[in-house]
């Protein structure tokens, strides 16, 4: 049996230039300057303050990596025909962090706390793009 | 400080024994409630009239209106209703919602109660609804989790888990068969008791090494199995305990913390909600860590039981491992942990789970684990877990 098609994300009037910034292999992050911080996931008001200040910017996504796993067995039935799924969680440089998938490595070669560098994944014929790592 | 005066108690509690396969007919989520209701009322010796406080997590059968639904059902008219969602902390959340509830004068006695079996009656007429592997994620346009981690696979239970012990062992070390121990501790404890799933049946810490691997560092024994169950208590004012059939559990301290739903956006993912929950309930009671005879550890996977037990103040940051190694955990040894079997052993009957270590508590302050018993069980301390350690509650129970 084929696994089910793998989710993919939908744009909201909130997030829109997030994904339309990865469309174009770029990365647009929420800056509360009332914060002097970076915001991620995409929000209307910023955390903590509400503050009705954040603006869009460009930063280059680079980080470290700041926790993952590797899953032996399927997180969904999408998944079924991807193990194992290397799940990781990365901290930008720019400070917030991204839940993301590694890719182009060995699941032994993954250390917490290695260089990583964005990949910009294309999903065929959905206008979507994926933010995902690979080692630096 | 303000808080608990210790004036409300649990008085009745049941536990339906866990099975992984059901041998009890199939039964809507408002007759489970209804059943499990009509144990712990009995279980207190009270009158069923005294009931005026419901908490519910909600009935499968009305996703809106459950107080209101239920106490028709039951008919028992109502001064309190509330629906509590705070996924595996909702147990504990109601403990002392109830306690508030009836130390205002509110209400005189209140239904805690969970249902735990997911063999429910099918329409002949509508399709069964389709699994939904989603789990605690939700997957509705504009969720969080639908647009920034769903479609990368971060969804279910064992892979944040898995990176929350990862980055435990980043920042200080990790030893697997320490880890283990907890489950092995836990799976003598369920061998004590005749309810449990896994009764009868001891493992080692080899076998859970040995286990397949989850999502590492995580092994299988390292997991719950889901079972079919259901766990309630009855809440009610000291008048009414002192007419109740046994010992009362009195509920002296609490505390709740929310810190986020993704660990990916925990401020700190090492520093659990439960060290701030652990402290106001320490405090509302005025009890220190070594008054403690009993803990009942919410335990969906053995890293939550050792950070929990690092984070409430039981032993220092990063010397769990070695603090397990040197405690027995079993109802006979030094530091008597989930001694029902705990999640990991009795089995996690869905959202009842919670309600497991609340009565684990409860049950050794009244004198009734029988062959569990731990001798001189005064104090208990009870947590309740929610997501991936993002929500979770502490209780403390104690007798007269």
């Amino acid at each position: 049996m084929s696994a089910e098609p793998r989710p993919v994300p939908e744009p909201t009037p909130v997030s829109r230039p997030f994904w339309d910034g990865l469309a174009q292999h770029r990365i647009l992050v929420q800056y509360s300057p009332s914060l002097q911080r970076y915001v991620f996931y995409p929000r209307t008001l910023a955390p903590g303050s509400l503050a009705d200040d954040l603006e869009w910017r460009e930063i280059d996504g680079a980080g470290t990596l700041y926790t993952f796993t590797v899953a032996r067995r399927p997180t969904g039935p999408p998944w079924a025909d991807a193990l194992p799924q290397l799940l990781a969680v990365v901290q930008w440089d720019a400070g917030p962090r991204i839940s993301t998938e590694l890719v182009q490595i060995d699941p032994s070669d993954i250390r917490i706390g290695m260089r990583v560098r964005p990949v910009f994944y294309d999903l065929p014929e959905t206008g979507i793009t994926l933010l995902k790592y690979r080692p630096e | 400080m303000t808080g608990l005066r210790g004036e409300a108690a649990i008085i009745g509690i049941a536990e339906l024994p866990a099975e992984r396969r059901p041998t009890r007919p199939p039964l809507f989520t408002l007759d489970q409630y209804a059943l499990l209701a009509k144990m712990v009322v009995e279980d207190a010796g009270v009158d069923p009239a005294c009931v005026n406080g419901l908490l519910t997590h909600g009935v499968a059968e009305s996703s809106m209106f459950a107080p209101a639904t239920l106490c028709e059902y039951l008919g028992l008219a109502l001064d309190f209703g509330e629906r509590v969602d705070l996924g595996g902390a909702t147990s504990a959340g109601m403990v002392w919602r109830a306690a508030a509830a009836v130390e205002l004068g509110v209400c005189d006695a209140v239904l805690a109660v969970v249902p735990g079996s997911a063999s429910v009656p099918q329409s002949q007429k509508n399709a069964p609804p389709a699994p939904n592997w989603y789990g605690a994620s939700s997957n509705t346009y504009g969720s969080p989790q639908a647009e920034f981690e769903i479609p990368y696979g971060h969804v279910g239970q064992n892979a944040p888990y898995a990176q929350i012990a990862q980055r435990y062992a980043a920042e200080f070390g990790y030893d697997p068969a320490a880890v283990a121990k907890i489950a092995v501790d836990q799976r003598a404890n369920a061998c004590g008791h005749p309810g449990a799933v896994f009764h009868g049946t001891p493992i080692t810490v080899e076998d859970v090494l040995t286990s397949p691997m989850i999502a590492d560092p995580i092994h299988m024994l390292e997991t719950v199995m889901r079972v079919h169950g259901g766990v309630g208590v009855l809440v009610a004012n000291a008048e009414i305990a002192r007419r109740a059939r046994h010992r009362p559990v009195w509920i002296t301290g609490f505390g709740e913390h929310i810190a986020f739903k993704t660990p990916t956006y925990a401020e700190d993912l090492l520093c659990t909600p439960i060290a701030r929950a652990a402290d106001k309930a320490f405090a509302m009671a005025g009890l220190s860590r070594s008054d403690v005879d009993v803990a009942s550890i919410y335990d969906c996977y053995t890293i939550t039981v050792l950070m929990s037990l690092e984070d409430a103040g039981f032993c220092a940051k990063g010397q769990g491992m070695s603090w397990v190694t040197d405690h027995d955990l079993t109802y006979r040894g030094d530091f008597p942990l989930n001694t029902a079997g705990g999640q990991l052993s009795f089995g996690q009957a869905g959202m009842a789970g919670g309600m497991h270590h609340v009565v684990d508590g409860a049950r050794q302050i009244m004198g009734r684990a029988g062959d569990a018993q731990v001798r001189d069980c005064h104090t208990a301390f009870v947590t309740g877990n929610g997501g991936i350690m993002s929500e979770q509650v502490a209780l403390l129970m104690r007798g007269d």
